[in-house]
């Protein structure tokens, strides 16, 4: 490997239990800066649970993560989000009684600093703050194409467009490294499409994007790296190519 | 948005600065300053409920502290109402942080079970502490409260001061509403998880948002104090809290404007179902106090029936069909 292909997250021996269960069990895994990154396996195999265990929503029974050499293990989500990774939720979490610009607005918490005091006395101080963040997150709407909604209720939206809405609220963040749960997984064909493009458009401003998706046109579009795990355990790792023709890969989840 | 609620403050003002003058008799007046007591504290619930998604049943237990603060200080220490107010406010501030911060550590709705609690417990020691509460016979002789040299002293100066209170309430709320800690109250609301991984820190905003919605309720149960000046354990038990979440209910939880809707509606209810009950009366028909509470009941049904995001959204979308209904039949002809 080249000097300029820096790890940006490792995690190592990681492990988690739930009651007898397995679900991570001793991982080594680690993502390139920089790049498009995928994990895929079948259902069940812990990817979700890896990235839970990722961004801080739960704990590891054992071992450790690090972003940029800094270890992340233990550290609540708000803390996490804090050190430059944002995500998504495999079942859509957006705020549904705020509008969608007030979605990704929110998204601009740790970008801005006013407390709960000024905020309620002050109001005419927060005019420039306010400003910022609404120019900022509305630039981040236009980014995933949802900027002519901003104004509608984030719940009446159609799933297609709460997953790009999630996306947006995610970038608000300024991440280093953005995760994104199943990101196609409700879509159709088209939508699908437009997904991949903004996973390249994301990729393109700089953001390691790690992702777990079953769309497997997708991943193999989309992907400098393919990370298979199954039962917890990684069994596979490489360029798509190199994972398309992977026996234990097509024998545990492509299928021949 | 902003704009329009800061229009709705001056709107409410106006009503409020006008009202004394409409409202000649005494006895009616305060009511409407019941209903201001009761605005001020629907604020504040408000906020916790319907922005941060957090539900109290420990209300009725901040008025109590609030009153019992204002009531004890100044007749047994001799304070300055003013001062004693500030201390009631100070505990409950305090006493929200010890019963906020093991519970709202928690996902789902410990803090109703802790502030259920909390509440039976305050209601207990006003009952039974008879040395420093007196205990059912309540504390008297609460002095008044005084403002530049004006002594508080008549129903209008009273009801000026508590509705301005309210406005004050509101426009703090507004603002908090409309800022960044007013859109991650309302993201804990929509989704813990995805608020967390925006950097919300949603216990310390739980509690804090907490902290302030029982300092409103405080604030509130001082002012009761020293308007009745006589205060007993009676109003302040668990019941007034489920009161007062119905309130905000049937005003509507989404928006600050309908808890003061709710609040208002509540409060004047009894005395509109006492006008029916004399209505009724000339026609012969015995109307019962007791039939109040079906009625009560039925209304609350319909309205959540009907407008289950509350009086307040259902009233503004009627209002706003009926004006686009008026429009059409312009463009018919």
């Amino acid at each position: 490997m080249t000097s300029e292909l820096s790890t940006i997250i490792k995690v190592e021996t990681l492990r988690k239990e739930f009651g007898g269960v397995v679900a991570v069990n001793n991982l080594d895994l680690s993502f390139t800066k920089g790049h498009v990154s995928s994990l895929i396996g079948p259902n069940g195999a812990g990817k979700t649970t890896v990235f839970n265990l990722i961004t801080g929503f739960l704990p590891p029974t054992s071992g450790k993560i690090l972003l940029n050499g800094k270890d992340l293990t233990g550290k609540k989500p708000h803390k996490i989000s804090a050190l430059g990774i944002g995500r998504t939720f495999q079942n859509v979490q957006v705020f549904p009684a705020m509008s969608v610009l007030e979605n990704v607005m929110v998204g601009r918490h740790l970008r801005s600093r006013c407390g709960m005091v000024v905020s309620c006395l002050l109001p005419q101080a927060l005019r420039p703050e306010e400003k910022r963040i609404r120019e900022s997150a509305l630039s981040c709407l236009n980014a995933v194409g949802l900027a002519e909604y901003a104004d509608r209720q984030a719940g009446s939206m159609p799933l297609g467009s709460q997953r790009m809405l999630e996306i947006a609220r995610g970038l608000a963040l300024e991440p280093a490294v953005l995760f994104l749960d199943e990101p196609a997984s409700g879509l159709n064909a088209r939508e699908t499409v437009g997904m991949g493009e903004l996973i390249g458009k994301i990729k393109a401003m700089g953001i390691t994007v790690i992702l777990v998706e079953h769309d497997m046109e997708l991943v193999m579009d989309i992907s400098d790296k393919v990370a298979v795990v199954n039962f917890g355990s990684l069994i596979a790792e490489g360029t798509p190519k190199e994972i398309q023709a992977n026996p234990e890969v097509i024998n545990a989840y492509l299928g021949a | 948005m902003n704009v329009k609620d800061y229009y709705g403050i001056g709107f409410l003002a106006a009503i409020v600065a006008a009202l004394p003058f409409m409202v000649a008799n005494d006895y009616y007046l305060g009511i409407l300053i019941f209903t201001a007591l009761n605005c001020l504290t629907c604020i504040g619930l408000c906020l916790l409920l319907g922005y941060a998604g957090q539900i109290s049943m420990g209300h009725s237990a901040f008025l109590a502290i609030g009153a019992y603060s204002s009531a004890l200080f100044t007749t047994k220490l001799g304070w300055n109402p003013w001062a004693a107010m500030g201390a009631g406010m100070a505990i409950s501030m305090v006493v929200a942080v010890l019963v906020g911060l093991p519970t709202l550590k928690l996902k789902g709705h410990y803090l109703a079970m802790a502030t259920l609690g909390f509440a039976s417990i305050v209601h207990v020691v006003c009952v039974a502490a008879v040395d420093i509460t007196g205990g059912p016979s309540g504390v008297s002789n609460i002095p008044r409260l005084s403002l530049f040299g004006f002594e508080l002293n008549t129903d209008t100066r009273i009801f000026y001061f508590c509705w301005t209170m309210v406005i004050l309430g509101l426009y703090l709320a507004v603002n908090l509403i409309h800022s960044r800690v007013g859109r991650g109250l309302q993201a804990i609301h929509g989704s813990e998880d995805a608020a967390s991984s925006l950097g919300v820190n949603i216990t310390v905003d739980k509690i804090k948002i907490f902290v302030l919605s029982a300092a409103f309720a405080s604030l509130s149960g001082s002012l009761y104090a020293h308007y009745v000046l006589y205060i007993d354990p009676g109003p302040f038990d668990v019941m007034h809290s489920v009161l007062l979440i119905t309130m905000v209910a049937v005003g509507g939880i989404h928006s600050i404007w309908g808890a003061i809707t709710g609040a208002t509606l509540l409060s004047l209810l009894p005395e509109g179902l006492s006008f029916l009950s004399e209505g009724l009366a000339k026609f012969n028909i015995q109307y019962k106090t007791d039939y109040d509470t079906l009625v009560y009941g039925g209304i609350l049904l319909v309205i959540m029936l009907f407008m289950p995001e509350g009086l307040f959204d259902g009233l503004r979308r009627s209002t706003a069909m009926v004006f686009r209904l008026n429009g059409e039949k312009g463009q018919g002809k």
